[in-house]
């Protein structure tokens, strides 16, 4: 039985090694995937034009400006006398940011009573809006602390929890999990499916089943290549975070691939159960675009807050594997969290597996009806 | 009788590879020419260069009276294509596959019109004129194929594999429909690997390794090579080398 | 025991009947071929009977075994070779005899008696991919592949399609000597004019199977005259002998055309007729049937 399993993977390796095709999406893609979402989706930004209306006009306020402009990240495009310049300034597309400084400010701040920073974004760009308040927020924050003082500052943004854990505001520490993710389920379910579908299509699948051969051992046959490969494409992705983009692994190594692997069974299981319905590679190739790649990158977190989804949306995205996976690397890479933490995700995950390798065993055809 | 087709040392080599090798043969017009060879023979070449779609390395060839160097462009307008796939859009119905094709070709609305009544007329498909293709059997959308070939009243149809696999009748009714189209003056070029289909034309040549080692009727070439039929023809020429 | 026995056995597609409450019997060691065009029913029959497809209704055994309930012994014991081309193109020839021997337990050493005459023929191409090959080496492969484990039943759905005259005369000398190896064989096939190459034919068409018997007995049985025919102007000869009530059946034979008379017309009648109609270079003379005659007769 070993032999013939040996055989198998063997012409699967072959298959793979010949097929230059699948050699590109199993290494090309990830390290592609890493470089443009490293360099060119980047969440960083530099010389963003802002205009501030400084009502207080204090040490304390002209310290705060310089604070903010001398990172470079920020321009002073233009001190506005009243709260209305600051507005045509938004209005006439001059200025990204506006901060507006409360009269009294250095009074206010030192005798430890509540001071009121205003900042303001133009929101036709949204997510360009919240990467520049996050930032500015940031700074605001770095700047309390430098003063010494640990006073209570409400600004009128909400900070979002992975700030705390991101304290650079890396674009990397959010999309590497993500890469991952998007990887392990592309290679390991696309890839599974294709070969799946091929083998019906060439009419090789009449004939593997026309022989002794137990079905258990064409699928395993078919997937364990593809599994070793999207893990090793996974390690690449993170090494490349952890070389390049400097993304910590905070937790435990080991736990974090082995919840890799929980979640590669998660992708296989998808795989084996697309290629059940699927005749063709056209079909299969169709079916993994529109029901595993598009969601894993749109609602899984990676690319969009879930919480800023409409409701319906935010339902939705619980039953996506990408998800919980995104959350349990999350947690150990940036938070070092351990298992005790991430168990309900984990679980989940298993549960998933369970319910799909069923579904995919149910479907199976050993013969047609 | 007027010459549809006519080649002179017609040769194509692809580097070293020499394709097709010096290959002479006319065609009369209203001929049914049965142009066949065993896969790799040079076959899909040699029509290529006919249809004005690949350029001779040497040789002469003029086809429904055009240059195959100078007037490719003529050549297309004058040839009809069938192909083994039939290529008629299966999610159209026959009249709008008709009417496609017309529009190809440039035939005017209301030539397109005539036409589309002839064909359907004659292939006795009025009922089913707006239906999709796809649900029509096998024989009647191959006999819509060979007719929108000539939707454009071309001089010459070429055909490859017409009839390989269909059941005994519906080839025959094939056939008829060609032998009709080749009473009227059109010229029929077939190409085939199967030998049984090779019986029914008028003439035939044999391509073995980009040459043509074998040409006349069926009759003749049968008594030349003391064989029963066109398989054995082939075998014994084949393996006669 | 007959070595496939099938009874009563249909299938149906949507509104498509493939297979109609079809019977036959192949015995031990008899080289049975199923004849009939694309879309008759050939495929989904073989696949009935190689237990890949259940029936809607009936019951076939191969060797005593149940295709539905015994289909795990079934697929150790048979050889299925399906229409289409289906060995691994990215594989070369001798990847793909391994891995067909591997799964089927065994070895090309093993039975290499068994595929010795077939494989030299490949062997020089060993290393080459199988989508390379030509139609007859692929086919070639394919048998090779389908025997490497000694089966006791051979399948195979129309192996000569699409592949040259001379590989088809090979192929079939190949099966004359597989069968008398023992090994029983079924074997589809498009082309009327193989079926004298088996010892007993079914013609099938439309899911129907036509006729049972063997080619001698199904060509005698014709019953009435026939004969081949032909002049100068082919087409108006054609019409002409369609319009005449003593013309069962005019059908163009290659360069003939076959007319099937009625008993009341003498070879004489015939000639005398084309000659009223001014044909030039007559030729009539009365052939025996082919079994594409008794196959366009009984559709």
């Amino acid at each position: 039985m070993l032999k013939i399993f040996a055989a198998f993977v063997k012409k699967e390796v072959f298959h793979i090694l010949r097929d230059t095709r699948t050699l590109i999406i199993l290494f090309g893609m990830p390290i592609a995937l890493v470089l443009i979402f490293g360099y060119t989706i980047t969440n960083e930004f530099k010389g963003a034009s802002m205009a501030v209306y400084d009502e207080a006009k204090d040490e304390l306020s002209q310290d705060l400006i310089a604070h903010i402009t001398a990172s470079g990240h920020f321009e002073l495009i233009t001190l506005s006398e009243n709260i209305e310049a600051l507005d045509a300034a938004f209005k006439a597309g001059d200025a990204k940011i506006g901060l507006v400084i409360p009269a009294g400010f250095e009074q206010d701040f030192y005798k430890e009573k509540q001071t009121a920073l205003q900042l303001i974004t133009d929101a036709t760009e949204p997510n360009y809006a919240a990467t520049l308040t996050n930032y500015a927020s940031q700074m605001i924050r770095a700047f309390q602390q430098e003063k010494g003082e640990v006073a209570d500052m409400p600004y009128q943004i909400d900070l979002e929890m992975r700030m705390f854990y991101n304290p650079k505001l890396v674009g990397a520490y959010t999309f590497v999990p993500g890469v991952v993710a998007l990887i392990l389920m592309l290679i390991c379910a696309m890839m599974t499916s294709l070969t799946i579908a091929k083998e019906k299509e060439m009419g090789t699948m009449d004939l593997l089943l026309a022989s002794p051969l137990p079905p258990i051992l064409i699928i395993l046959g078919k997937v364990t290549p593809y599994s070793i490969l999207s893990f090793l494409s996974a390690l690449v992705v993170f090494a490349m975070g952890y070389f390049i983009f400097e993304v910590p692994i905070l937790g435990s190594l080991p736990l974090l691939l082995g919840l890799c692997l929980l979640y590669l069974f998660v992708a296989l299981a998808l795989g084996v159960l697309i290629s059940t319905k699927a005749q063709s590679q056209q079909t299969a190739m169709i079916i993994s675009m529109f029901a595993l790649m598009l969601p894993t990158m749109l609602l899984s977190g990676f690319i969009f807050p879930i919480e800023s989804m409409p409701e319906i949306l935010q339902f939705i995205t619980k039953i996506i594997p990408a998800k919980y996976f995104i959350i349990i690397e999350k947690a150990i890479m940036l938070k070092g969290a351990g298992l005790e933490s991430i168990w309900q995700q984990t679980l989940v995950l298993m549960l998933m597996v369970f319910v799909l390798l069923m579904a995919a065993w149910k479907n199976f055809k050993v013969i047609y009806k | 009788m007027q010459t549809a087709i006519k080649t002179e040392s017609l040769t194509k080599t692809f580097g070293e590879f020499t394709a097709v090798n010096a290959i002479t043969f006319e065609v009369k017009e209203g001929e049914i020419f049965g142009f066949l060879g065993a896969n790799g023979a040079g076959k899909t070449t040699a029509i290529k260069m006919l249809i004005g779609l690949s350029r001779p390395t040497s040789g002469e060839a003029k086809v429904a009276g055009f240059d195959v160097y100078k007037e490719a462009e003529l050549i297309k307008q004058n040839i009809g294509y069938m192909s083994q796939k039939f290529s008629l859009y299966e999610d159209l119905t026959v009249y709008q596959n008709i009417r496609f094709y017309g529009g190809i070709y440039g035939l005017k609305r209301k030539q397109i019109k005539e036409k589309s009544a002839q064909i359907i007329e004659t292939l006795g498909l009025t009922e089913q004129a707006h239906k999709v293709v796809g649900s029509l059997p096998q024989g009647w959308k191959q006999r819509l194929a060979f007719a929108i070939s000539g939707v454009h009243d071309p001089k010459i149809i070429f055909m490859d594999e017409p009839t390989g696999g269909v059941d005994p009748a519906t080839r025959r009714q094939f056939w008829e429909m060609i032998y009709q189209t080749a009473n009227n003056g059109t010229t029929i070029f077939v190409t085939t690997h199967y030998m049984d289909e090779a019986e029914y034309c008028n003439r035939i040549s044999i391509m073995v390794d980009g040459r043509i080692d074998a040409m006349g009727t069926p009759r003749d070439l049968k008594t030349q090579f003391e064989a029963e039929s066109m398989d054995e023809v082939f075998v014994k020429l084949v393996r006669g080398k | 025991m007959a070595s496939i026995q099938v009874d009563q056995i249909s299938k149906s597609f949507g509104n498509v009947q493939a297979v109609n409450a079809v019977s036959f019997a192949v015995e031990k060691g008899e080289l049975f071929g199923l004849i009939g065009p694309d879309g008759a029913g050939k495929t989904t029959l073989f696949k009935m009977l190689t237990s890949l497809l259940i029936p809607d209704s009936g019951e076939a055994w191969v060797e005593g075994y149940h295709t539905v309930k015994d289909f795990k012994k079934i697929r150790r014991i048979i050889g299925y070779m399906p229409g289409k081309f289906s060995l691994y193109q990215d594989l070369t020839v001798a990847e793909n005899l391994d891995f067909f021997a591997t799964i089927f337990g065994t070895t090309i050493q093993e039975n290499y008696h068994l595929i010795e005459d077939i494989y030299v023929q490949i062997e020089p191409f060993r290393k080459r991919r199988a989508g390379k090959l030509s139609g007859g080496m692929k086919q070639k492969l394919a048998l090779c592949c389908a025997l490497i484990h000694e089966p006791k039943v051979l399948f195979l759905d129309e192996p000569t399609t699409g592949v040259d005259a001379v590989s088809r005369a090979e192929f079939w000398e190949m099966l004359g000597r597989l069968k008398e190896k023992g090994i029983t064989i079924l074997v589809s096939t498009p082309y009327m004019d193989e079926a004298t190459l088996c010892e007993r034919i079914a013609l099938i068409q439309g899911g129907n199977i036509l006729q049972i018997d063997t080619p001698d007995h199904i060509t005698s049985n014709y019953g009435k005259p026939l004969y081949a025919v032909r002049s100068d102007e082919f087409y108006r000869l054609l019409n002409e002998l369609r319009d005449q009530a003593f013309a069962l059946r005019v059908e163009p034979f290659g360069e003939y055309l076959h007319l099937t008379t009625n008993d009341a017309v003498s070879e004489q009648d015939v000639r005398d007729f084309l000659q009223a109609n001014a044909h030039q270079n007559i030729e009539l003379k009365p052939v025996p049937a082919s079994v594409e005659d008794v196959f366009l007769d009984l559709m």
